[in-house]
């Protein structure tokens, strides 16, 4: 699907600040509200704009800190629908946060999202390990998350600039 | 002995006379109006500012990392006068392929100290007592005082919102005299924001040809150009041989910390300013340099994408302070927005002043760059989003007040 400038701009408003509001963005990209409206509606239709989240600082959460668990996946691609229907056995679970086919060593990569390791462990060992294409699994446990999706957690963004200048 | 008396008594007599050891060219010389605003604004919390001539961008990264290794390595000497070759072959090559102009890396390029220092040692290469140069006014703050102190005379010219800021042939030519020896130019212009397009640039090329003049054309904010594509003014048929170029990296790669600029002219006028430039400066700082040649090869992304969020920036501030009612025509150009504030009865020292104190917005008054700027104000949307927004709803208080 072939994007429009504006269109383009639209997104890549949107994938910095999903709150912008639609009257800003109407001046921003030199547009009046409806038509703004009209192309919002037309990315999100086409299902190029997917969703609108916020990114959670979750380690900042008492009591809900949580871990994140990366798992490579070794598995056995079936006859005409390759790697597809273990990849949709797998990302159908809401354990999983993320899905991608990989080249390299491993197929897929599975980021797992749970309250402790200890339930993490539990959905590897239960639910992944025993599907039937599962050959192995490498379990990486993450220990700090510094930045995620383009957004440094702790970022000092202070304005160092002296207040007027020529 | 009474010789001796003699000779210390004439001493003191004359040391007595002397009123001042300051030389009457900078006694004489006005400090500029922002630095007053700025000692206001500076003493205040939580201002938002909309005063300041600078990106809101930090450097990308990878050219703060390219200058942390030249570090490492111990690249901590002086350069070659002009700069570094490495570096003044990526200039020419970034000139050519961006703008279409060409200047050879080996005597028609120096790396300068800011585009500020380039102006410097341009305007005292061509300049001898009493020559004239003229200033187009709202103007840059330096370029009139660097004028005089390069021992020239800066006749100034004013242009007018109704034309956009921009000047005629006709305005220009009535400025020249049998003195008259350039011109600076700046476009995208700071305060204003103006671009100057190929038929402008044609007919000031025009008058320069006429009157045997040369031009000196700042194009430091020429990255920074959001509806049609810039032009050089040395890419004017016939210019190049005329204009002194003059850019750097402070704006379009948000580098102003830095203090890395260049400029760009043929050889004869190259030469001689370097003469002034190895004796004064000697070189631009080396790690800058470094930090430069990763910014041409790695780094133009980074320049576009802080194109486009300035573009956005623009229109959402044009907009909003249109309806306001403050009236600003759309800059092409820059990150400056020039409103004029006329329809508050206020003068723009009396907008600004009172807009800092009543809602903590710093502006910069327009009269700061000359008498022509008077009635408008000079915001900068190099600021965040929530900053404009901020500052569009405290502007909007203000007026409702007045």
């Amino acid at each position: 699907m072939k994007l429009t400038e504006k269109e383009l701009e639209i997104v890549e408003i949107l994938e910095k600040d999903a709150r912008t509001s639609t009257e800003d963005m109407a001046k921003m990209l030199n547009l009046s509200l409806e038509e703004t409206e009209v192309l919002i509606k037309k990315l999100e239709e086409s299902n190029v704009i997917v969703q609108y989240s916020a990114i959670v600082d979750w380690s900042k959460i008492a009591g809900h800190e949580g871990v994140t668990a990366m798992i490579d996946v070794k598995v056995t691609p079936k006859r005409g629908v390759g790697f597809d229907e273990i990849a949709e056995r797998i990302y159908r679970f809401k354990e999983v946060k993320a899905l991608y086919l990989m080249s390299g060593a491993y197929d897929l990569s599975v980021v797992v999202e749970g309250k402790s390791m200890n339930e993490v462990a539990h959905f590897v060992s239960d639910k992944l390990s025993t599907l039937d294409s599962v050959l192995s699994t490498t379990t990486h446990f993450i220990l700090k998350k510094y930045k995620h999706d383009g957004t440094i957690f702790e970022q000092n963004d202070d304005d160092r600039r002296i207040v007027v200048s020529p | 002995m009474n010789k001796m008396m003699m000779t210390e008594e004439l001493w003191c007599l004359l040391n007595m006379k002397k009123t001042s050891y300051l030389s009457k060219t900078v006694e004489e010389l006005k400090p500029s109006g922002i630095r007053r605003f700025f000692d206001l604004a500076a003493g205040m919390e939580g201002v938002i500012s909309l005063g300041v001539g600078e990106p809101d961008f930090v450097t990308s990264w990878s050219v703060r990392e390219a200058a942390i290794l030249s570090l490492e390595q111990g690249y901590t000497s002086y350069t070659a006068n002009a700069g570094l070759l490495e570096l003044r072959e990526e200039i020419s090559a970034y000139m050519g392929q961006s703008f279409g102009v060409s200047y050879s890396p080996k005597n028609e390029i120096i790396v300068t100290v800011g585009a500020s220092q380039a102006l410097d040692i341009a305007l005292r290469a061509i300049v001898d007592p009493g020559d004239e140069v003229i200033v187009i006014e709202p103007s840059f703050v330096s370029y009139a005082p660097l004028v005089v102190l390069a021992g020239g005379k800066a006749v100034t010219v004013n242009t007018k919102k109704e034309n956009d800021f921009k000047v005629s042939k006709e305005e220009l030519e009535q400025a020249i005299t049998a003195r008259t020896k350039a011109i600076i130019l700046c476009s995208p212009n700071n305060p204003t924001g103006t671009m100057l397009g190929r038929e402008d640039l044609i007919g000031i090329a025009e008058v320069a040809k006429k009157y045997d003049l040369l031009i000196l054309s700042d194009e430091i904010y020429a990255e920074l150009s959001y509806d049609e594509q810039f032009v050089s003014l040395a890419a004017i048929d016939g210019m190049r041989e005329r204009t002194i170029l003059i850019s750097g990296f402070s704006k379009g790669f948000a580098m102003t910390g830095w203090r890395l600029g260049f400029v760009c002219a043929p050889e004869e006028i190259t030469q001689a300013m370097l003469k002034i430039h190895q004796y004064a400066m000697m070189c631009a700082p080396t790690m800058a340099q470094f930090a430069a040649v990763e910014a041409l090869r790695n780094g133009r992304d980074d320049v576009e994408e802080m194109r486009k969020s300035y573009r956005r920036r623009r229109n959402y501030f044009v907009h909003s302070l249109n309806e306001l009612g403050l009236e600003c025509h759309t800059p092409g150009g820059a990150f400056y927005v020039f409103p004029s504030i006329k329809s508050t009865g206020l003068t723009s020292l009396q907008f600004a002043e009172r807009l800092l104190l009543e809602e903590k917005v710093a502006v910069v008054p327009g009269d700061v760059f000359g008498e022509s700027g008077e009635g408008h104000i000079r915001c900068s949307y190099a600021s965040s989003m929530e900053q404009l927004q901020e500052s569009i709803k405290r502007i909007k208080s203000f007026l409702e007040r007045l």
